[in-house]
């Protein structure tokens, strides 16, 4: 194990770690996190997937401002199914995130410190990563009924008329997440696969 | 000739709905549960924990195991002395997968209209496939399908020359391609055969059949067998993270072709691999 300077330790090998996260996720913060790292959540994160994305597209386009603040922001890509009663939210699990690739660079540069989703990034999105020091989470894809259980809050904050697509903010508690790309262009979806692949 | 009022239709899809939304068949959940007593990458074995609980939390408090809940996909197989009164079949199961959604607290995934997307609210229409067949019974088989795994599945026309070593290619780069997005591990639908909408069809209703069940026809078995082996040794693992369990299974069914053709369709369906049947 080493210490850094702010007292957070890592294994030599960097690789796999567990971390609790707090937000704001700051850029340091993001640093920390490595490519395979397992990552608990603990805080705010904003909901938002296509429709909410060409929205705050159009905002900018517009020079309108966005309806949530970008800075160290985590935003979850992901439209729950409705809530039963005495629930904050129903099954919450990632969608594919590639959908959102035309929109994250933007909003990356913008201040944008982590995306949770599932699936490939395009190469822009990994620059941009790399670039402002941000990360891409992935969530277990499919297992909506489990990450509900993190989230202990749920309220719509912006596009309300997009339905399962507004931007809602949730709060939640060791919400679990696995580092795919990291600010120094690891990318786990490439490296693991290959520790595994007996054909190409 | 046997008389069945529509009613029964909508009630049932309603109920199946909900059921297919919340609980797996058994098949998937077995295959699931043994996958993870094989897997051999710690990271994708903690993944299948985590779904075999989420299946448990789905069953539990009722909770949509996954909350893209879906395109309804319907399949009717009604025998030919069956006679429908009340009402429109159609309306009927539409009506049965609006209940169904709104009751279930299951989530309003479809757009009327492919370009101007605006939500109808309800999840109708569903995608309904009849079939008449004999007798006076009528089988139901109610499949949510989410669009993570529908989305990177493909159609191959393949020339008869590309032979079988073709299809198996064709199989393996559509799951290259869906990797991670796809939702592994998955269930592969394989349609090859018929025409161009017929092999989709065939891939689609592969994914009903469950996944313990290998095709009667002994060279298509030993395909499914194969090509499940070679996708399970891609590296892509649970969630794409890496590990040895990238499917589940390969389910296969074929059809007649013509002289011509090749067709092959790669109907990619996640491991949240939804189907309720019932027989009325
Ligand atoms: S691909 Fe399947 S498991 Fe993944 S989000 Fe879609 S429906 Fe859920």
């Amino acid at each position: 194990m080493t210490e850094d300077e702010a007292g957070h330790s890592r294994q030599k090998e960097d690789i796999g770690m567990e971390q609790y996260l707090h937000t704001p996720l700051t850029e340091e913060k993001a640093r920390k996190l490595k490519a395979g790292d397992y990552v608990y959540i603990t805080g705010t994160v904003y909901t938002a997937r296509d429709a909410a994305h060409k929205r705050m597209q159009e905002a900018l386009d517009a020079g309108e401002p966005l309806p949530i603040d970008m800075k160290d922001t985590v935003i979850y890509y992901m439209g729950p199914s409705p809530a039963r009663e005495g629930r904050p939210i129903g099954s919450a699990g990632p969608t594919t995130a590639s959908r959102m690739d035309k929109y994250a660079p933007r909003l990356l540069d913008l201040g944008l410190k982590g995306m949770i989703g599932k699936g490939r990034r395009s190469g822009e999105v990994l620059d941009a990563i790399v670039r402002n020091g941000a990360v891409y989470f992935a969530a277990v894809g499919g297992a909506g009924a489990l990450l509900s259980k993190a989230i202990t809050a749920a309220e719509v904050v912006a596009y309300e008329d997009l339905g399962t697509e507004a931007i809602y903010k949730l709060e939640v508690t060791d919400f679990p997440v696995i580092v795919v790309a990291d600010a120094e262009g690891g990318n786990l979806y490439e490296t693991a696969v290959k520790e595994y692949a007996e054909i190409q | 000739m046997r008389t069945i009022d529509v009613k029964e239709i909508t009630r049932n899809i309603r109920e199946m709905c909900i059921e297919a939304n919340h609980f797996l068949s058994d098949d998937m959940a077995d295959a699931i549960k043994r996958a993870e007593e094989t897997e051999r990458a710690p990271l994708g074995e903690q993944i299948l924990a985590q779904l075999r609980e989420n299946l448990r939390i789905a069953g539990e408090d009722m909770i949509p195991i996954c909350q893209d809940t879906g395109m309804t996909v319907v399949f009717l197989e009604v025998g030919q002395d069956v006679h429908f009164a009340g009402g429109s079949l159609e309306e009927a199961v539409n009506e049965g997968v609006r209940q169904g959604y709104s009751e279930g607290f299951l989530r309003k995934s479809v757009v009327g209209d492919p370009l101007l997307r605006k939500n109808t609210g309800d999840n109708t229409p569903a995608v309904i496939h009849y079939e008449i067949t004999e007798g006076e019974q009528v089988r139901i088989t109610v499949a949510p399908k989410g669009f993570g795994s529908e989305n990177m599945s493909r159609i191959f026309m393949l020339k008869p020359a590309d032979g079988m070593d073709g299809v198996k290619n064709a199989v393996l780069t559509a799951v290259k391609d869906a990797g991670p997005n796809a939702c592994p591990p998955m269930v592969v639908g394989v349609g090859i055969g018929g025409t161009f909408e017929k092999c989709a069809l065939l891939a689609k209703k592969a994914l009903t059949r469950p996944v313990n069940v290998r095709s009667g026809i002994p060279y298509v078995r030993e395909m499914e067998e194969e090509l499940l082996e070679k996708i399970n040794k891609l590296g892509i693992g649970p969630g794409g993270l890496g590990g040895t369990t990238t499917a589940l299974a390969v389910n296969i069914n074929t059809y007649p072709t013509h002289i011509a053709g090749l067709p092959v369709a790669v109907n990619i369906c996640c491991h949240v691999n939804r189907h309720a049947a019932r027989t009325l």
